[in-house]
């Protein structure tokens, strides 16, 4: 189960992304924040709610919508010794702005011989599953993942979500914080339950490019992250029913990606199941699959799969998005076809 | 330019159908919705932008406009949609997700597509501004008349693709106007906290373009500008950039408490509804007497017959998900 201290205090990912933020920015004047609405409004998913009132509009910048602007304005602080947190309201969005995040946030280190550091994070929404359709339900896994020089994490739970955020202020390298909206606990999307967990009170980190094994289990190993933890868990729930034990990984980290994790997990269990919410095709699915397959192709009892979102942009109506989309049912249909 | 009584008339009832639309959507949004408040319920689902109080820079602007002239629109789309002229019966169906909408439930409120109008939508901020200016290129290169006007909202004037899109219009003198509806506010943040310039129209100099500024959510001021700007775009004498003051008079979307609004700014909004502004101005210059009455009685029944046909459509197979991304 979930690896967290036993105490009553629970928080949403929305909440625990806001307390890191604010921790670090009381410990350290070099953290500010902007975006679009993160100020006043405290951020669309929550998750920068109080900052504004305690830290004012110098440290909590509401930006124009400009992504190009002020995301390329982050690498330029970052570069001159401030730890800029700036919001990217929708992954979506990328779009509009993807050269100041992939050619420079996550290259100017390296074009700097490692001499110059980019130390921001760059924190943005993610995901689908309440009918906001083919430019605001995407995740982009590994659109972000593929491309070298940047961190990138998403946290299924509260817990990590505050350790991962404090690690990310913390670290000296760029690094891409998903946050999927179905787990923020804003009542408004809908929202996972299991995501809403014990966190402690107190500043921690959690370590990112480490996978959690989340659940225990010997016959299969079910890999996910962000909601498709909380969709392995319920087909492992299910599958459990039927006597099968489902092992079930939480990535935490997509970069660096905790390839011993998912390795053992699998030389122990022989069946694999990727589950991702993010496109079908040259994505994090089809590289877990690699990374098993390069190492020791003898440790599988069945060819691995995936249950993924289907290469097709994402369908407004409802019926059609669930059909698409990973859910329980499709990962133990997967297991039985194995 | 001034409109005709018949000009008039047709602004006003596509000023009515587009807010009884927005007001039938919001009925129809809530339902599933509540005591709790989940996007993900209901008959139609997602975020809904509507745009009550922004209907008088639509129909001032698309009275000008054929089905051959090209629209691109926001991600608050409906007024633009309706005022030129994109099938309200398929449009209600697309917003519920049905088979019989436009996009046969695939692409929803902010993805509005209807290729018999020339009508195209982003959600995305400032995307109108490119397809807009490729359009009226395409006409020209093709010697086919039509222009092109790309809607956008003033916090889409701080995105590049509204500045590059411009320079572009003005580098290739394209038959090309862009709209910018000014409702003062980007979801929570002020256009007055945002924008270096307190006016778009200043912005124009910098891509050669003339640039109007038009107050008052005037749909007869509208219609003057709008109308000089795409006369000169039809002549072949390039683009013009035109800001609007607006008012949105719901929140940025459903479900938003706007507490970032200041005390007594929606009573203040709410008592300049351009709706029964027009309406007074209309009986008061005689262009409109008891005939009024029909028109809106015309409008609400459009309205309805399209509510009633998007609720009784049926939705596509599931496996519609699949198809229609290559053809």
């Amino acid at each position: 189960m979930l690896d967290q201290p036993t105490n009553e205090r629970r928080l949403t990912i929305a909440r625990a992304m806001a307390e890191a933020m604010q921790q670090e920015m009381q410990r350290d004047p070099t953290v500010f924040v902007m975006g679009e609405d993160i100020a006043g409004f405290g951020g669309i998913f929550g998750n920068t709610r109080g900052l504004f009132e305690e830290f004012g509009k110098e440290r909590v910048r509401d930006t124009p919508i400009s992504e190009t602007g002020f995301i390329s304005a982050a690498v330029g602080a970052a570069m001159d010794g401030m730890r800029p947190v700036v919001e990217l309201m929708f992954v979506d969005f990328f779009g509009v702005c993807f050269d100041a995040i992939y050619n420079q946030m996550a290259k100017n280190t390296y074009f700097a011989g490692g001499n110059a550091s980019v130390p921001m994070v760059l924190m943005t929404s993610t995901g689908g599953g309440y009918s906001d359709a083919g430019q605001h339900s995407q995740c982009l896994y590994g659109t972000f993942a593929h491309l070298p020089g940047m961190k990138v994490v998403s946290p299924s739970n509260a817990y990590d979500a505050k350790g991962l955020m404090t690690a990310a202020i913390r670290d000296d390298n760029p690094v891409v914080y998903m946050f999927h909206k179905q787990l923020q606990g804003m009542g408004w999307l809908g929202t996972e339950a299991g995501a809403t967990v014990n966190t402690p009170e107190e500043d921690y980190t959690v370590e990112i490019g480490k996978a959690k094994v989340v659940r225990a289990g010997t016959d299969v190993t079910l890999v996910g992250l962000a909601m498709g933890v909380h969709n392995a868990l319920k087909a492992a729930d299910k599958l459990a029913e039927d006597g099968v034990s489902a092992e079930v990984v939480d990535l935490v980290s997509l970069v660096p990606l905790d390839r011993e994790t998912v390795i053992n997990s699998v030389a122990k269990t022989g069946r694999l199941i990727v589950v991702d919410e993010d496109y079908h095709s040259y994505g994090v699915s089809g590289e877990i699959i690699a990374t098993v397959t390069e190492h020791d192709i003898s440790k599988l009892k069945a060819s691995p799969a995936r249950v993924t979102f289907p290469d097709v942009p994402i369908p407004y109506a409802r019926h059609m998005e669930q059909f698409c989309l990973p859910n329980p049912d499709k990962i133990v249909a997967a297991y039985r076809k194995m | 330019m001034q409109p005709t009584k018949e000009q008039l008339l047709w602004m006003y009832e596509n000023m009515v159908v587009s807010r009884r639309f927005e007001e039938a959507i919001e009925k129809v949004y809530l339902e599933g919705k509540t005591p709790a408040f989940n996007m993900a319920n209901g008959p139609i689902p997602g975020e809904m932008h509507l745009s009550n109080g922004q209907e008088p820079v639509a129909v001032g602007v698309c009275a000008h406009l054929d089905a051959n002239d090209i629209v691109t629109a926001t991600h608050r789309p409906h007024h633009q949609a309706i005022a030129k002229g994109v099938d309200l019966k398929k449009m209600a169906a697309e917003i519920f997700g049905k088979s019989t909408g436009l996009a046969g439930g695939r692409g929803g409120h902010m993805h509005l597509f209807d290729s018999a109008v020339n009508f195209a939508c982003s959600g995305i901020i400032g995307e109108s501004c490119g397809p807009a200016c490729g359009a009226a290129l395409s006409r020209k290169l093709q010697g086919k008349p039509g222009v092109a006007v790309a809607f956008l909202g003033e916090g889409a004037t701080n995105q590049g693709a509204f500045h590059e899109a411009a320079n572009l219009a003005g580098a290739w003198n394209l038959p090309v106007v862009f709209v910018v509806e000014d409702n003062s506010w980007a979801i929570s943040v002020p256009k007055s906290e945002a924008t270096a310039v307190t006016r778009n129209d200043v912005r124009a100099a910098s891509y050669h373009m003339p640039g109007y500024y038009v107050p008052g959510n005037d749909p007869y001021a509208i219609f003057d500008v709008a109308g000089e700007a795409i006369a000169r775009a039809r002549e072949g004498k390039g683009p013009t950039l035109i800001e609007v003051e607006t008012y949105r008079l719901a929140g940025h979307f459903m479900g938003d408490a706007e507490q970032y609004r200041p005390e007594g700014e929606k009573d203040e909004l709410f008592a300049k509804d351009p709706i029964p502004k027009m309406r007074e101005r209309l009986i008061s210059d005689g262009h409109a007497t008891k005939d009024i009455d029909e028109i809106e009685k015309r409008a609400e029944a459009s309205v309805a017959d399209a509510i009633t046909f998007a609720r009784e459509s049926e939705n596509a197979p599931e496996t519609d998900a699949l198809t229609a991304v290559f053809v």
